[in-house]
């Protein structure tokens, strides 16, 4: 069976090989092909799950070494797999979600010349994710790290010819540099510390580490996670990521490579239990990203970017499960999966609905689109109910155990932890309300089509016809399809894994599981997340339901305006960041030209005039040079007696 | 009555000659001097009886049979164990036959069938009357310009006497590195250098600076044979012989017995001290040490570039051998006395050379100021009083001389209508004329600046390594920067040669015979042999860094 592991990784590879490498002559059927080949890793996928249930919890764990990578003495770095109950929830994940969204891109991206580079790009990513899930050491994560990194660029400026996808992809580079950093100085301190890189060699030897180093440790990895998950600080690169076509959005920034650093977390879980220091942060960090996310979600009027907030802040809440130790790992995962739901459900739904609208994404044109896009309101409808944690479905219940769990934290940091999660799913049902309210309901407020030279967004999904008013219309089946499977996802997968505890048994053996205990009881805080909720949406009907939506957005509250502007997160960089970078090259390169220049030209100048002066010594005279050899001698040989002397 | 006792007698002058014993030669282990010696004399029967056409073919081949077979003779003696177990003092106690007399031997031979090859090449200048012409001048004694010397160029004649004369000088290079008494120290000395003062006035261009730099190397080097000379009286009135192992015995005060005659100055420690400096004195200006390097430039300069490229190689491997066996044979007890000395000389010598180097703006000036530095260089490895010092100087000086005679084969290729250009403008754009020749020269001047893959960054490191173990450290760091300063007139070359414009009027490469290209050939081999594979040879030269006393 595990050398079935090695396949799971091979195939999208192979997929993007051959889209990559092939030409012109697979432009017809690239897209087929790659379809079928991450769905050829689901079904690897899911036999390999179907061994994995038949066996005893203890000894589900696979491990597969395909090769030695670099043999060295005292350095040995393997390129192994690993796959266990947390890399077999992300396999089924990746590839299942990866798969639909394929699908729905066959449809998506029907009319856009460069669709074989796309699936090319889809399968690199998807091989890429696969191997950051199911390598067995840190430096082959650290791989699969930066595979998906160079996919989500290659994704994010897929449409390069727009400036600001170009400017998207890279922010999205940089800012992600920042993070890998944190991640190969984390694998360099593992390496000095235990010596290898392996999980089970490192994770085993934390028990005899002081806890300094661990909490350094832990750091660097909350440094990557916060560069891949794009939490405060390394945060501002996600909103301009949705320059990418939507499906991109919806798999990459959405389902799976963003809760990679959630993932880091989770499987580095022994080396932030013996740190309480780092655990801590991360859940500071969980918890400001969680109400960033939320208010910045509250402002914006672009779909996708509504939903890109809406993203970090979900990201936030499985960054604080998992900073809370045994008691949230489990449930930081489950919401990492039901989010994958959810949120590529939506991200889809919001794709279907920039396809009917040529190509807008100001949710301010839109309005009433309910009659005319049924099943994309029927499965957005269904995952806005799954987000907002609606009693029953998926969000509700993998959100309500992570407030549950962040209250059981304990002290005053468990009610700031918990209250910061109560606050973040009230404001979560606002702005997914209003979202909701924008886009289905209310009178229509389309605009006609901009000429498509200055059409602000180059989707070329839709036929741009300048000057008319769009018609929505359903989106074809290959689209629909993704959405309506993603839907049920959304419904029931929450309550399934919750039936008789089952997801945290499962994972039990990989993160170990701790009941956590909340001061105030569980049913409580079920009944002050279901307040919360019902607060979230009432405001927001009473906002955006009661009364109609304007077309051009009102100037708004300073709040509104920070947030439209993220928070100020841009402006922040840019004085602190660029200002102060620039200033620091600018003295830099002041110090290389007088002083580094200035040393290095004054030494050659002096040597050289030292040279100048000395050749004029050798001025041709035989008389001269026997002075200099008397004179020479007479030296030595007074040296010579000196030495004696001394 | 035993060998040694026979020498004892004929150099302690105090003891009554009774009889002279027939002295005890042992003719197979001097084998390759006596080879070379001998072939030289035959040159001289040559140039006096073999008719002027058939003398040159004779003299090439005769020179090149002698080097060939005294390199043979060398190799022989090695394989018989002559440089390890067996090294003994031959000769009644004259010349020691050890490894690293064999070793410097062997490089001596090798460097010379190389140099031999340069001097007789004749397709470089362009034919004189139909004659072909090599870089001598067609008959030495004619006064430059004179009616004389155009009929001599018109008859087509060729100064052929420089190839016994080059043997000569091999001759004593193979007794200087060997020499076991102080005697014989100075004969060979002035057996190696007088033909070398001829040589250096032979040059058929610029015959006045040619004749002018013999001049200044003949009245310099007498003067310092004088000093040299004079630190012999003095060595022989401290220690009552010349013989190294004797006066090593007095310095260790090992002696057994006190000479009754020189009881007055026997031990007197000022003798030693002054005599041993002086001596020094004389083999640093062989080397070119500083402050006893001021004819290097001129003479290298002027003298015919074969002849330069013979002498820059071969006299610095016969030098630094005789200075090694004086400083490790005789003086190792009195080691606390010349090494702070030597530190100075050697760091004076690197960075003079390195910083006058910078502003030369003629090729061989500039490689003879290279050539100094390098000596500062090798004396940091003779400073190391170690077998790895020894052993990295025994390298340093084979790599180096191989990288030298193929500079200086080189600069003779590059020539326009007065014979070689010389001028370092005249070299721009090089590279764009003749890559092949570039690319050669700048192999070179790699070596020279000792970077990686060549040999100069072999022998360079194990030089340093050397000394730094001898406790040299400072040295090192001294030697580390040279090498820098030294680097940036190296790469300037190449700069100039690949990365500048040709000048309209600049030089032509001219196509060489075989047996120029054999020389830059061997040269381009050895430099990158020795740079990529260094171990063997370091081996070669550590199994072969014992004295024997």
């Amino acid at each position: 069976m595990e050398n079935l592991i090695a396949l799971l990784v091979a195939a999208p590879l192979l997929g993007a090989a051959v889209l990559l490498c092939g030409g012109r002559r697979l432009d017809k059927t690239g897209h087929w092909l790659g379809t079928l080949l991450a769905a050829v890793s689901f079904g690897i996928g899911a036999v390999l799950f179907a061994d994995m249930l038949g066996k005893g919890a203890e000894d589900r764990a696979l491990h597969q070494k395909l090769f030695s990578w670099i043999p060295v003495e005292g350095f040995q770095a393997d390129v192994a797999f690993q796959l266990d109950q947390l890399s077999m929830t992300f396999v089924l994940l990746i590839s299942g979600v990866g798969t639909l969204i394929h699908l729905y891109s066959v449809g998506y991206m029907e009319h856009d010349e460069r669709r074989r580079r796309f699936f090319g790009y889809l399968n690199l990513f998807l091989a890429a994710m696969l191997l950051l899930v199911l390598a067995d050491n840190y430096l082959l994560l650290y791989v699969g790290w930066e595979g998906v990194g160079l996919a989500s660029y290659l994704l994010i400026g897929f449409w390069q010819h727009k400036p600001s996808a170009a400017t998207a992809a890279k922010k999205a580079f940089l800012v992600n540099r920042v993070g890998d950093m944190g991640l190969s100085i984390a694998i360099m301190l593992m390496f000095t510390t235990f010596g290898t890189f392996a999980f089970g060699p490192v994770l085993s030897s934390v028990g005899e580490t002081s806890e300094g180093t661990l909490t350094a440790i832990g750091l660097m990895l909350l440094l990557a996670a916060c560069g891949k998950s794009a939490q405060v600080p390394l945060q501002s690169w996600l909103g301009d990521a949705m320059e990418g076509p939507t499906p991109v959005s919806a798999l990459i920034h959405a389902a799976t490579m963003v809760t990679a650093g959630v993932y880091l977390i989770v499987r580095s879980g022994a080396i932030f239990n013996a740190s309480p220091d780092a655990q801590l942060v991360v859940a500071i960090v969980g918890a400001v990203t969680l109400l960033f996310g939320a208010i910045v979600g509250c402002a914006k009027d672009d779909i996708k970017k509504a939903l890109a907030g809406s993203t970090m802040s979900q990201i936030g809440y499985m960054v604080l499960a998992a900073g809370l130790g045994p008691i949230g790992y489990a449930f930081a995962i489950m919401h990492l999966v039901t989010h994958g739901f959810f949120k590529a459900g939506l991200f889809l739904g919001a794709g279907s609905v920039m396809h009917a609208m040529n190509d807008e994404v100001d949710m301010r044109k839109y309005g009433g689109l309910r009659r005319y896009m049924p099943v994309t309101f029927a499965t957005f409808g269904l995952g806005y109910l799954a987000i907002i944690g609606f009693p029953g479905l998926s969000g509700f219940w993998s959100k309500d155990k992570i407030i549950e769990a962040a209250f059981a934290k304990g002290g005053t940091e468990g009610w700031i932890l918990g209250g910061v999660a109560l606050l973040g799913a009230a404001i979560t049902a606002f702005y997914m309300t209003r979202v909701m309210l924008m886009t289905f309901f209310g009178e229509k407020r389309w605009q006609p089509a901009p000429d498509a030279d200055t059409a602000p967004s180059a989707e070329p999904a839709a036929e741009h016809r300048a000057g008319e008013l769009p018609h929505p219309h359903e989106s074809p089946k290959t689209m629909t399809i993704p959405m309506i499977v993603l839907a049920f996802g959304s419904v029931f997968a929450g309550g399934l894994f919750s039936l008789n505890e089952s997801f945290v048994k499962w994972l039990e053996p990989v993160t170990s599981f701790e009941h956590g205990h909340p001061p105030i009881g569980a049913a409580a805080v079920t009944g002050a997340t279901v307040v919360a909720l019902i607060a979230g949406v009432g405001i927001a009907y009473a906002m955006y339901g009661r009364r109609p939506v304007p077309v051009v957005a009102p100037r708004g509250s300073v709040l509104t305006r920070a947030a439209r502007r993220d928070l100020l997160q841009d402006d922040f960089n840019h004085v602190v960041l660029v200002r102060g970078g620039e200033h620091l090259t600018r003295s830099l390169v002041y110090v290389d030209h007088s002083l580094v220049d200035g040393v290095v030209n004054g030494t050659a100048a002096s040597v050289g005039g030292l040279s100048g002066r000395l050749r004029k010594l050798q001025n041709g005279y035989a008389r001269s040079y026997a002075v200099s050899m008397f004179g020479g001698t007479a030296v030595l040989i007074a040296a010579t007696l000196l030495m004696r002397g001394v | 009555m035993s060998p040694t006792a026979v020498h004892g007698l004929w150099t302690t002058a105090a003891d009554p000659l009774d009889r002279i014993p027939a002295p005890h030669i042992e003719y197979a282990q001097l084998a390759p001097t006596l080879i070379v010696v001998g072939a030289a004399v035959i040159g001289v029967l040559v140039e006096a009886f073999v008719p002027r056409r058939a003398r040159y073919l004779t003299q090439v081949f005769l020179a090149f049979a002698a080097l060939a077979s005294a390199f043979a003779a060398v190799v022989a003696l090695a394989g018989a164990g002559y440089a390890s177990g067996k090294a003994q003092i031959a000769a009644m106690g004259a010349i020691a036959v050890d490894g690293p007399a064999l070793f410097l031997q062997g490089t001596v031979l090798l460097a010379s069938v190389v140099a031999v090859f340069t001097f007789a090449e004749r397709r470089l200048d362009p034919a004189a009357h139909g004659n072909r012409v090599d870089s001598f001048a067609a008959q030495a004694a004619s006064v430059p310009g004179s009616e004389s010397e155009q009929a001599a160029v018109k008859a087509g004649f060729t100064t052929t006497e420089v190839f016994p004369l080059a043997l000569f000088a091999i001759g004593g290079m193979l007794i200087f590195p060997a020499a076991n008494d102080l005697l014989t120290l100075f004969v060979a000395l002035e057996v190696l250098s007088l033909p070398l003062y001829l040589l250096c006035a032979l040059a058929r261009r610029q015959r006045l600076m040619s004749q002018e730099a013999a001049v200044k190397y003949f009245l310099l080097g007498a003067f310092s044979s004088a000093f040299l000379l004079f630190g012999i009286a003095l060595l022989y009135g401290y220690a009552g012989s010349v013989s190294y192992a004797a006066i090593a015995d007095v310095v260790d005060g090992t002696v057994a017995r006190m000479d009754p005659a020189l009881a007055a100055t026997m031990g007197n420690d000022a003798l030693l001290l002054i005599g041993g400096a002086l001596v020094l004195m004389g083999l640093l200006f062989k080397v070119g040490a500083v402050p006893f390097h001021m004819w290097t430039p001129d003479v290298y300069q002027g003298a015919p570039t074969p002849v330069t490229g013979f002498m820059a190689a071969a006299t610095k491997v016969a030098a630094f051998g005789a200075l090694l066996r004086l400083l490790y044979v005789v003086l190792p007890g009195m080691r606390w006395d010349w090494r702070p000395v030597m530190w100075g000389v050697a760091i004076l010598t690197m960075l003079a050379g390195a910083v006058i180097a910078v502003t030369q703006t003629d090729v061989k000036r500039l490689l003879a100021y290279s050539s100094i530095a390098h000596a500062g260089f090798i004396l940091a490895g003779v400073i190391a009083t170690s077998k790895d010092g020894v052993s990295s100087v025994l390298f340093y000086l084979g790599a180096y001389s191989f990288v030298t005679i193929g500079a200086f084969a080189v600069v003779t290729l590059v020539r326009d209508a007065g014979g070689e250009a010389t001028h370092l403008s005249k070299w721009a754009g090089l590279g764009r004329r003749s890559p092949l020749t570039a690319a050669v020269f700048a192999v070179f001047l790699l070596a020279f600046a000792g970077i990686p893959l060549t040999s100069g960054f072999a022998g360079k490191f194990a030089v340093f390594k050397a000394a730094a173990e001898g406790g040299a450290g400072a040295l090192v760091v001294v030697g580390v920067i040279s090498s820098a300063i030294a680097a940036f007139f190296y790469i300037r070359v190449i700069v100039l040669m690949f990365f500048s414009e040709p000048k309209p009027d600049g030089p032509t490469v001219a196509v060489p015979s075989f047996l120029t290209t054999t020389t830059i050939a061997v040269g381009v081999a050895v430099t990158v042999a020795l740079g990529l594979f260094p171990q063997y040879f370091l081996d070669l030269a550590g199994s072969a860094s014992t004295f024997v006393r």
